[in-house]
């Protein structure tokens, strides 16, 4: 490991800090690995994203106000999730508008990273060194790809991963319909998008699907381990950082 | 007409298994939305020309009041006659007391999403006047007694077969599935009626100011015949749709085309000044420009004025996986997909459950992203949403939920303590990682898919003791 030359805060998310808690320890190994020193401010939850997509913009804005007052002056700040990334650099602004928090929305945004994002376009990381024996095809996530203009950053970091063949997605750009409570309010809706993700990823060839959003990862995780198949589904933080089999 | 309305969720459930629909759908919306890629990908700058559309429908939202007068002054310089239609209401009656008063008969109409959106035909027909659609796809639903599902392309939802069945029913088609079998048979039934309707109806694509003119394009000459062949001719226009100069077409038709069906330009496109004058051997002898506000003017003051930009290319229906799943009719309203779930709760404000066609996305933005003019749909979906919240239309469970939610997230302790009897409860019901069924209401989850158990130690967890392991 290198000594550390810049430092970051790392803010895993909700989803992640009590479902996927090996995608923040994977996070903090590839921030690690490259120099940075990781640091977790106490007390982090989460972004507000699911209350302000329902509609429910003043609990949100309790919410990531506090967000807003526990990463004030910690520098960059890196997620591992495109969806939350996008609800502070894109909707924050919109969130805070004409409220105390508006100056302090706006600094945040400038020093906002998706982990992708951050490893590729910050710190010039194009090879982890990780390596994958087997066949993986990759997922965009929504969020990312077209809120953040993510495509290149992980296909980049994907195609340093030894051993492994990328395999193309058809539709790789197609949501999965996750979209929040879009997931359980319309719930038949989404499931037929679901579906149509499952179908494509096991066409695809690959052993193992990819992605950046944890939203997606439950969606498409769930969706495939109900059609029985035997794809496994991770995050990229895992993949890059030889954490595939940490988890079930 | 007056029949209870079928509820949004049973018009989902229907529309999703709907086998006829579902083929439809996926033949139509791949083959649009890869004309529109190919289209786009085929002129070098397309996201300049892109900018340059969203350009010129901002300067003509931001002087709608100017540019208005002015095509009104211009289209009576010609001898057209305009009305300004505060609602749908007005529009109607203006129209129907003019088929009254010039003794028609017969009145064509070619393609009008706005004319749906005023509910016309209804009107007219109420009055006695026999409508006919002449626009193939119109043609084909006013056939089968229903409205369009989609912007431009209004039967949509109908397979090949159907509308073989439907010609053969209406038509005295001998059964064939050949398309141009079909679509003759319509044009000779259609080319009858062209030549005996008294009035002609028409929509609007753009209204150009500086010339008084009002531009179609299309790809049947349906629009072109309805235009010119009957005595009267009727444009009915969305406020909205104005813009001031010839020249702004050049960028406005090419954007429409490539967005709405890949074409480079439509086959067909009519610049129309008002009615035929002295000397001329063709062309309607009375023009009518209905100005149609019904709503828009108020949109325009709100945080909402963007939709307004909308040339109604349907590119963000073909790209949206909700409008692929559903197609049109289950949206309801007259404008489906997402567009039409920002425009319907704004325009139609009463009809039934309008506030849920905001929450029938999964904001995944391929809507925006295919926008010419770059509409920001989903950002609108979320204000709506609010606005939603705020009039108190969220039920009470999702009240409930998301109070839930944020005692949970104020408060690290509760978070902490939230995630382990989570993790205690999915451990028991759930295993190997995975949770089969959760109880209601989260079995509208586990209907479709599995959810992990939580896990047993949190990230924070183990970052606290991986720091006290560093300095310990």
């Amino acid at each position: 490991m290198s000594t550390p030359t810049r430092q970051a805060t790392l803010f895993v998310s909700c989803l992640v800090d009590q479902i996927y808690p090996e995608i923040g320890m994977s996070a903090v190994h590839l921030l690690e690995q490259h120099g940075v020193k990781v640091q977790v401010p106490q007390g982090l939850t989460c972004c507000g994203q699911m209350a302000f997509n329902a509609g429910f913009r003043d609990d949100a804005r309790q919410v990531a106000g506090r967000t807003l007052e526990i990463l004030r002056g910690q520098g960059d700040v890196v997620l591992p999730s495109g969806s939350c990334t996008a609800m502070i650099r894109h909707l924050y602004h919109e969130l805070f508008k004409d409220t105390a928090h508006a100056a302090a929305a706006d600094e945040l945004v400038s020093r906002t990273y998706e982990l992708t994002e951050y490893l590729v376009d910050v710190l010039g990381v194009t090879d982890v060194g990780a390596q994958y024996a087997g066949r993986i095809t990759y997922h965009d996530a929504c969020h990312g790809l077209r809120f953040l203009g993510l495509e290149q950053q992980a296909r980049t970091l994907l195609s340093g991963v030894a051993k492994a063949e990328i395999v193309p997605l058809q539709g790789c750009d197609e949501c999965c319909g996750f979209g929040g409570l879009f997931a359980v309010k319309m719930a038949d809706i989404s499931e037929a998008m679901l579906k149509r993700k499952v179908a494509a990823i096991e066409a695809s060839g690959a052993d193992l699907v990819v992605l950046g959003d944890v939203s997606c990862m439950l969606q498409i995780a769930g969706g495939l381990k109900r059609a029985g198949s035997t794809i496994r589904t991770r995050h990229i933080a895992e993949v890059l950082a030889n954490n595939v089999e940490a988890r079930r | 007409m007056t029949a209870q309305p079928i509820p949004f969720f049973e018009r989902v459930d229907d529309a999703l298994h709907d086998g006829s629909l579902q083929t439809a759908l996926g033949r139509a919306t791949g083959r649009f939305v890869a004309n529109r890629g190919n289209a786009f990908a085929a002129i070098q700058a397309s996201d300049d020309l892109r900018r340059q559309a969203r350009a010129i429908r901002a300067h003509a939202l931001g002087h709608l009041d100017e540019l208005l007068i002015k095509l009104s002054d211009t289209v009576e310089a010609h001898g057209g006659q305009v009305c300004w239609a505060e609602d749908a209401e007005s529009a109607r009656r203006y129209i129907v007391e003019l088929a009254k008063a010039r003794n028609v008969q017969l009145i064509v109409k070619s393609k009008s999403m706005a004319s749906e959106e005023i509910h016309l035909n209804d009107a007219l027909e109420e009055a006695q006047f026999h409508v006919v659609e002449t626009d193939l796809g119109e043609f084909i639903i006013q056939l089968a007694g229903e409205t369009p599902s989609h912007i431009i392309a209004p039967s949509i939802h109908k397979t090949r077969e159907q509308v073989r069945d439907l010609f053969v029913k209406h038509l005295n088609m001998t059964p064939t599935d050949d398309i141009p079998t079909m679509a003759s048979t319509a044009r000779v039934e259609l080319r009858q009626r062209f030549l005996r309707a008294d009035m002609g109806i028409s929509g609007v694509n753009f209204g150009v100011a500086d010339e008084g003119a009002v531009v179609i394009v299309e790809n049947e000459g349906n629009a072109r015949l309805t235009t010119s062949a009957p005595r009267i001719h009727v444009a009915v226009m969305g406020i909205e749709r104005v813009c001031e100069k010839l020249e702004d077409l050049g960028v406005l038709l090419q954007v429409l085309a490539r967005s709405a069906t890949g074409q480079r330009l439509s086959v067909y496109t009519s610049i129309l000044s008002g009615p035929r004058r002295a000397g001329e051997t063709d062309g309607p002898e009375e023009f009518h420009l209905v100005l149609l506000d019904n709503g828009r003017s108020k949109i325009l003051s709100e945080q909402y004025a963007e939709a307004l930009m909308c040339i109604r290319c349907g590119a963000c229906l073909n790209v949206c996986p909700v409008y692929q799943a559903i197609g049109g009719h289950a949206y309801g309203s007259v404008y489906p997909g997402p567009i039409g779930a920002v425009l319907s709760p704004l325009l139609q404000p009463d009809l039934p459950e309008v506030e849920k066609l905001p929450h029938a996305s999964s904001l995944c933005g391929a809507c925006q992203e295919a926008c010419p003019v770059g509409i920001a749909i989903p950002d609108m979906l979320l204000r709506l949403r609010a606005d939603g919240v705020a009039a108190g239309k969220a039920q009470a469970i999702e009240q409930i939920a998301i109070g839930g939610w944020k005692q949970m997230m104020m408060n690290p302790t509760f978070f902490r303590t939230g995630g382990k009897l989570a993790a205690f409860g999915t451990s028991i019901i759930g295993r190997n990682g995975t949770v089969n069924w959760l109880p209601p209401p989260l079995d509208r989850w586990t209907n479709s898919r599995t959810f992990p158990q939580f896990a047993k130690k949190s990230f924070t967890e183990l970052w606290e003791e991986r720091q006290k392991n560093k300095s310990g």
